[in-house]
């Protein structure tokens, strides 16, 4: 039962080990910049390790570097504390380590609390490493919950604007998400037996949870699943948390939270709603799919009309996210199942993740030098500041889907994949693309494009250590652009059997596949 | 009488004695610390009987057919569960003693008197959670009692004696209701005994008078009700904000925890054992006012301006999320698993509660005020006690990585295993509630001006440190490995589960 390989553990508490460093050394603004800086890019290196030594052979084992050791076993409740990663989750642990150290790198100007800052920076790393490696779903829920009180500490301290207002709201609805979840974990420890925690017992058995009877059904585990993820992800209308917590942040904990902390919505989608519902994903997938076309659609409708700089990219990110809910709404199609679509979704959390966090630390680049983020204000800064206009080129290109660039791909797997399912809806949700030209192409041309107003005159460019988070996610969007399967082949690898489930699933309920 | 009952009551004996033994030095000796540390160190004593006590017990290796010990004739008996709250009682005493070391030695308040008051109160509690029949019930209860009510009038201002005779009232009233239902019950089962009762009463609804019934009914509900203040519990609640605001910090820090412990203890004897056996559905009682409780308790809490107010609220809405498991014991007979969520329970509440009240206890001598408001800054004047209350408001919250997260999903699910899910969902959504105001307050303890100069100025003695150290541990531990607590916790209910069967 008990195995222990270390790599995910160490890369999941490495930065809380940073965090207690940090907050029983001395209150050195050197010292805590330091080990936040050291803590982090070695948790990048881990991170890198574990996608590059992740078996991508077909004979490997599905999940890897396993951390196995039992954690409560009581009669009532029996859990494991089990990392391990699948091909679904290891490129989302690079992810998180990659902005990881830009959301640091982004913080060095940060002179208000600085030992405070970077042990919520830290904390909230542990978080989210926890959630992407943990297989338990008790672990998964302990790890999601500990990035509240970092999250709304960042937000109401060193944030701008109505932050009280804004981080009580984030707090409020996440951790009103949290209750439905824990309602569903209870459902599960309640209808599922001995093993009801661990994921892989669950993923592997080939058919998903165990049929239940009575008031605690599958379908109602799954919509209380639904509805923790949908406010993270964040889904039409459960998404109005996320405007004012975007706005209002730090620039490094925007970036954290549109980069990483919206993909635990979509990871958690694809790991529970999709990985242990094989019979609800297929028959909800129409409501998903309208609630991620109605997403697409209205983010960006509402984006257009936007003339803060920070508000546009958050709202532009419902928009974004809505297109993981169309992706993962492909299981839905009445025939075959592939896993077009769900590749495309789990494609469309890293790409946003990268994207966004590039346009969110420009955006704060600009705002910190020109003290204001209302786009009629601005205009010409590329004049100014060409390092960061030529990031947002590409992070703006690749948000609305160009060719060559890492958005392209995931946008037009998410498509396929949708297609096969919702023909009609999908055609309406590709009209999100053309909205998402709009206002991307209309926000360069009047914030980085015409003259420059004089009470600009002084801006300054990104400089050495700026742009260093700048270019490795300028870099990470173009190589996926050019050769996406260093990523799609992974996340194929962690897919492909869950989609398997579905297809077996749905054979024997009609009756086409005996018992 | 013989020597083996004296062995078997050692702890209570030993910690009574300590009490004298105390009161006596500190009238020859001067220094209030060397009184402080003689009680502290005696209390080893009591500890050392309890361990070996329970290595007595841990003979046979199937702990479920150690039956209670009886002593002095079923006047108090002796199983895992009593010990397990013997514990509790003993160790949120020895973090309170060394919590109060700091107000002992500014308030001006006479230690040994102190001292005494609060090591005779812990006895009464030991005596309480193995007391076997109502005589020594009630006794246990008032030598519980009387003592915590001269503790809160301690501070010598108009507030801490206004909570004092309030405290000494309701506890009056709420024993003499207890006393009115337990005569009910002695008339209509012919006996004092827990278990006397329990047999005397399924040979009463043999022949099924209704009069017996509505007899019993009238019992349960009067001792439901006279509990209920001990526990505070809605709608018997009302003292509470009020005591706690009045009194001394350290002594609402006993009382919140200890005190509140040791009734559930009562209640969970006293219905489980005593009134196992009756065909009553007072579970829904239960579960009822644990509704109640958490919803009331939260709501209230939210509009509170003075933090020793909201612990009074939130103390209210913790008893109902506890009384959750007790609701969820009664749906099924023979599960231990809302018993152990329950001593689960109160174990994570009482180190969560007791660093955060020793916090507040030492913040409140450092601003001279418990405002909320005043709190600004905090974070900057006293880093240590605000790290410290940091981590009992994200524990009272019931956050990860802290004991009462995983007391919660425990308690939650023995709830919805007996078929109250809906008393669980509220209790979910109750804790969405809470979240709100104890927030609020790690919030203002960060508000403020970064220009304040770090002004440390109270001298947080190290006795006061140790303490706020050991149980912000404890409330971390109890989530990061509570493996070995829940067993303990699940030893102790089967060892009163199997006390009945």
């Amino acid at each position: 039962m008990n195995e222990f390989n270390g790599l995910l553990t160490a890369t999941v508490f490495l930065p809380a080990i940073g965090a207690l460093v940090i907050l029983l050394g001395p209150d050195n603004r050197l010292f805590s910049r330091f080990i936040a800086i050291s803590v982090a890019a070695s948790d990048f290196v881990l991170a890198i390790l574990v996608f590059g030594l992740f078996d991508r052979t077909d004979t490997a084992s599905r999940f890897q570097f396993l951390d196995q050791w039992v954690w409560i076993s009581s009669d009532a409740i029996k859990s494991t504390y089990l990392l391990g990663v699948d091909g679904l989750s290891a490129p989302l642990v690079l992810l998180t380590g990659l902005l990881g150290i830009c959301a640091v790198l982004a913080s060095l100007k940060i002179t208000l609390r600085v030992k405070q800052y970077f042990i919520w920076i830290l904390l909230l790393q542990t978080s989210v490493m926890g959630v992407f490696t943990s297989l338990d779903v008790l672990l998964f829920f302990l790890f999601w919950e500990v990035e509240l009180i970092p999250m709304y500490m960042l937000i109401t301290t060193w944030g701008s604007g109505r932050r009280e207002y804004s981080g009580m709201k984030f707090l409020i609805f996440t951790i009103a998400g949290s209750a439905a979840m824990l309602v569903a974990i209870l459902g599960l420890i309640l209808t599922q037996g001995d093993h009801a925690l661990n994921m892989i017992s669950t993923l592997e058995s080939g058919s998903g949870l165990l049929p239940t009877t009575g008031i605690i059904s599958l379908s109602v585990l799954f919509w209380l699943f639904f509805v923790a993820f949908a406010i993270k992800l964040p889904v039409w209308p459960l998404h109005t948390w996320l405007p004012d917590a975007h706005t209002d942040a730090p620039t490094a904990a925007s970036v954290i939270l549109a980069g990483v902390m919206l993909k635990m919505g979509g990871y958690g989608l694809l790991r529970i709603n999709v990985g242990m519902f094989p019979e609800q994903i297929q028959s909800f997938a129409w409501v998903l799919m309208t609630l991620g076309v109605i997403s697409v659609i209205y983010g960006g409708i509402v984006t257009l009309r936007q003339t803060d700089l920070k508000r546009l990219v958050a709202y532009s990110s419902v928009s974004h996210m809505g297109l993981v809910l169309v992706g993962i709404a492909s299981v839905g199609a009445s025939y075959y199942v592939n896993v077009t679509g769900l590749t495309g979704a789990a494609m469309q959390l890293f790409t946003h993740g990268t994207i966004t966090g590039l346009l969110f630390l420009c955006v704060g680049l600009i705002y910190d030098n020109a003290h204001t983020r209302s786009i009629p204000q601005l205009g010409g800064v590329a004049q100014r500041m060409p390092i960061v206009g030529i990031a947002i080129l590409i992070a703006g290109f690749g948000s609305l889907g160009l060719p060559g660039l890492s958005g392209f791909v995931s946008e037009i797997l998410v498509f396929f994949g949708a297609f096969m399912a919702f023909p009609i809806l999908t055609v309406i949700a590709v009209l999100g693309i053309v909205l998402a030209a709009g206002y991307i192409l209309w926000m360069i041309q009047r914030a980085l494009f015409g003259t420059l107003p004089d009470h600009l005159a002084d801006l300054r460019d990104a400089d050495m250590v700026e742009s260093v988070p700048l270019l490795l996610m300028i870099v990470s969007i173009i190589v996926i652009g050019l050769y996406p399967s260093v990523l799609t082949d992974v996340f194929n690898s962690g897919l492909e059997p869950m989609v398997s489930v579905i297809n077996n699933v749905s054979l024997i309920n009609t009756g086409l596949l005996g018992n | 009488m013989n020597f083996n009952d004296i062995y078997l009551l050692s702890p209570q004996i030993s910690i009574a004695a300590l009490a004298i033994l105390t009161i006596l030095a500190d009238l020859v000796i001067a220094r209030k610390k060397a009184v402080l540390l003689i009680a502290l160190i005696g209390l080893i004593i009591p500890l050392v009987f309890a361990l070996s006590l329970v290595s007595s017990l841990h003979v046979s290796q199937d702990v479920a057919l150690v039956g209670p010990s009886s002593i002095l004739y079923s006047s108090f008996s002796l199983s895992l569960f009593s010990l397990y709250f013997n514990f509790l009682v003993l160790g949120a005493l020895a973090i309170v003693i060394l919590g109060s070391s700091d107000y002992l030695r500014d308030s001006g308040v006479p230690t040994g008197e102190y001292l005494g008051l609060l090591l005779l109160s812990a006895s009464g509690m030991m005596l309480l959670v193995s007391a076997e029949n109502l005589v020594t019930i009630y006794i246990a209860l008032e030598l519980t009692t009387l003592p915590l009510a001269a503790l809160s009038a301690f501070s010598l201002n108009g507030k801490s004696t206004e909570s004092g005779i309030k405290f000494l009232i309701v506890s009056a009233l709420s024993s003499a209701v207890m006393l009115y239902g337990m005569a009910f019950i002695y008339g209509l089962s012919g006996s004092i005994t827990l278990g006397g009762i329990s047999e005397g009463l399924a040979s009463a609804s043999l022949d099924t008078m209704a009069y017996q019934q509505y007899g019993i009914l009238l019992g349960v509900i009067l001792l439901l009700v006279g509990f209920g203040f001990k526990l505070s519990a809605v709608p018997f609640h009302m003292w509470v904000p009020d005591v706690y605001e009045g009194s001394p910090t350290p002594v609402v820090a006993f009382l919140s925890v200890a005190s509140k412990s040791v009734a559930f203890a009562l209640v969970l004897r006293f219905f489980y054992v005593g009134l196992g056996d009756v065909d009553l559905n007072w579970a829904v009682l239960f579960a009822l006012i644990s509704a109640l409780s958490m919803t009331v308790g939260n709501l209230l809490a939210i509009s509170q301006t003075n933090i020793k107010r909201l612990f009074g609220y939130s103390t209210i809405a913790h008893a109902g999320y506890i009384l959750a498991g007790v609701a969820a014991i009664s749906y099924v007979g023979d599960s231990y698993i809302g018993m152990s969520s329950v001593l689960f329970y109160l174990v994570a509440y009482a180190a969560a509660n007791l660093t955060a009240l020793l916090a507040i206890s030492q913040i409140g001598e450092l601003l001279g005020s418990d405002d909320i408001d005043s709190y600004a800054g905090l974070y900057k004047k006293t880093p240590f006690l605000t790290v410290a209350l940091v981590i009992s408001l994200i524990a009272l919250i019931g956050v990860p990585p802290t004991g009462i997260f995983i007391a919660k999903i425990y308690v939650f699910t023995a709830a919805v295993d007996s078929g109250l899910m809906w008393l669980a969902i509220i209790g979910v959504i109750n804790s969405v509630v809470s979240a709100y105001y104890y927030v609020r307050v790690i919030r203002v303890m960060f508000r403020g001006d970064d220009r304040l100069k770090e002004t440390d100025n109270i001298k947080t003695g190290i006795f006061v440190k140790l303490s706020i150290v050991v149980s912000a541990a404890i409330t971390v531990w109890l989530g990061i490995m509570p493996s070995w607590m829940l067993e303990t916790a699940e030893l102790a209910a089967v060892s009163l589960v199997g006390l009945v069967n």
